[in-house]
């Protein structure tokens, strides 16, 4: 589903990935761990199309489709998601709305059928009970006044509604407290373990794993992939450490 | 402000206006006189959505009795030069509220020009102005509030706010005051802007296209100008240009 080769990138002139290859399979869930500073935010964001996150050589391709010739819009119409650590507060545009011209902008772009008020509304529903958040969230400005962990399960029902075919989660973890911790792994095993979907999570830490079982796990660190294991190469870093693992 | 005498940039109220487009117009009409009753509430709206190229100057002279209220709704999006002055003057605890919207675009001056004299004690006035610019219009507010000596206990209020769509526009909010009276509130903001671009990026990774997203931006942004206009339709006719305007913008 997504396969990145050698890719390399700047910000402002300085390097931060250095030949990171990786490659997801439709069904497969992928964790990438590590330490702060390692690249890990910035993956995320260059293969979302961030303005600033400039690609300097390398290639990704999604679904056989050279991902850095879209546009980050037309990179969600394609089918990725990208779940933010820090998601944006977007004062006077409530997130029925900006959910439904988010989706109906992509059904447009794919030719589909645009959903009508009625059908976007039912859909909404469905999502928000899936991940314990109240219909009347959803009728606030986008984020605004949203605690920590109330933005991230807003997150996932985005993405619940989008029904992306791979989602990159940029620490969605980070925020949350345990009971939260366990709605929003369920959300994501309920919306995302599916043959034809994949996930990338990126995290600091195991916990978010205990719910999210992956069946890769990635280090990343100086800018590259520098070992890859199984869901134990998690319960081996918490235990004993970046330092110690990378050696 | 409205004078007998062609004005030259040199004149306050014109610095930033657009004197060769005036020309076309001169002299310019008379102004419209609004005498509001004391104790009545006049309601008024101007959609000012003059041809393209077209020079329109709207003055108006409004007289506010004592305990008299009046609330005014302008759109200003129309013509090379589109001008909008308001001369007021407020009785005893009288009232008045302006919510305004300037749009932009192409090679238009637009402007709004206010003098809102608070002439007796009591009183309290609002304005409150919403300005999107693109391309290499020039939108400006020129606001003033005189408060005279014995106008105790006045309440006035301007807010102020630009956004820029192109670096190559231009917004000028200048407001003033002149306060002669001791026991006053009189407050005023000004904000000059962008669109917010984690907001658009954040829009686009959901999948929304750059133009759709930027509209609802812009929409959320002079949401509110015109949420008080008590007549329905009148209400839908100024939104409906107002989004028709910044369609063509983005």
């Amino acid at each position: 589903m997504l396969t990145i080769n050698d890719l390399t990138n700047e910000i402002d002139g300085k390097p931060i990935l250095k030949g990171l290859s990786l490659s997801i399979k439709a069904g497969e869930i992928h964790a990438i761990m590590g330490p702060n500073g390692a690249g890990k935010s910035t993956l995320a964001y260059t293969l979302g199309g961030r303005p600033g996150y400039e690609v300097t050589g390398g290639e990704a391709a999604f679904d056989g489709v050279n991902l850095f010739s879209l546009d980050p819009h037309e990179r969600a119409a394609a089918g990725l998601f990208l779940g933010f650590q820090y998601p944006v507060e977007i004062p006077g545009v409530s997130n029925l709305q900006f959910l439904r011209e988010s989706l109906n902008s992509q059904k447009r772009a794919r030719g589909e059928a645009e959903l009508n008020g009625g059908e976007f509304i039912r859909l909404a529903k469905d999502k928000a009970a899936l991940l314990g958040l109240d219909m009347e969230m959803l009728k606030r400005p986008v984020n605004v006044g949203f605690s920590g962990g109330e933005k991230k399960r807003a997150e996932m029902v985005q993405m619940g509604i989008l029904d992306p075919k791979l989602a990159i989660l940029d620490e969605t973890d980070s925020g949350l407290d345990i009971d939260a911790l366990k709605i929003v792994g369920a959300g994501i095993n309920a919306i995302m373990r599916k043959p034809d979907k994949a996930v990338l999570l990126i995290t600091h830490y195991q916990r978010l794993l205990d719910y999210v079982k992956p069946d890769y796990v990635h280090v990343l660190a100086g800018g590259r992939i520098v070992k890859s294991g199984g869901p134990e190469l998690a319960l081996e870093l918490e235990r004993e450490g970046y330092a110690e693992v990378m050696a | 402000m409205t004078s007998m005498i062609f004005p030259t940039r040199r004149d306050e109220a014109w610095r930033y206006s657009d004197i060769a487009a005036l020309a076309t117009l001169w002299p310019l009409p008379a102004p419209t006189c609004i005498d509001v009753a004391a104790g009545e509430t006049a309601r008024c709206h101007l959609l000012q959505d003059a041809a393209d190229g077209a020079t329109a100057v709207h003055d108006y002279v409004i007289a506010i009795a004592d305990g008299a209220r009046c609330d005014f709704h302008v759109l200003n999006i129309g013509g090379k030069l589109g001008r909008v002055t308001f001369a007021v003057t407020l009785g005893k605890g009288s009232h008045f509220e302006l919510n305004g919207a300037i749009i932009g675009g192409g090679d238009q001056t637009l402007e709004i020009v206010t003098s809102v004299t608070h002439a007796e004690p009591d009183a309290t006035s609002g304005q409150t102005i919403r300005s999107i610019l693109g391309q290499r219009a020039t939108g400006s507010y020129l606001g003033s509030i005189n408060v005279a000596r014995d106008a105790q206990r006045t309440d006035a209020f301007q807010s102020v706010k630009a956004m820029l769509l192109d670096r190559t526009a231009t917004a000028n909010a200048k407001p003033e005051l002149e306060i002669f009276a001791d026991d006053v509130k009189c407050a005023h903001g000004a904000t000059v802007g962008e669109l917010d671009r984690q907001a658009l990026f954040y829009m686009a990774s959901r999948g929304m296209d750059p133009a759709t997203a930027k509209t609802l931006l812009l929409k959320a942004f002079v949401a509110g100008v015109f949420d008080d206009v008590s007549d329905e339709a009148v209400k839908d006719r100024l939104e409906a240009a107002a989004i028709a305007k910044l369609e063509t913008l983005v």
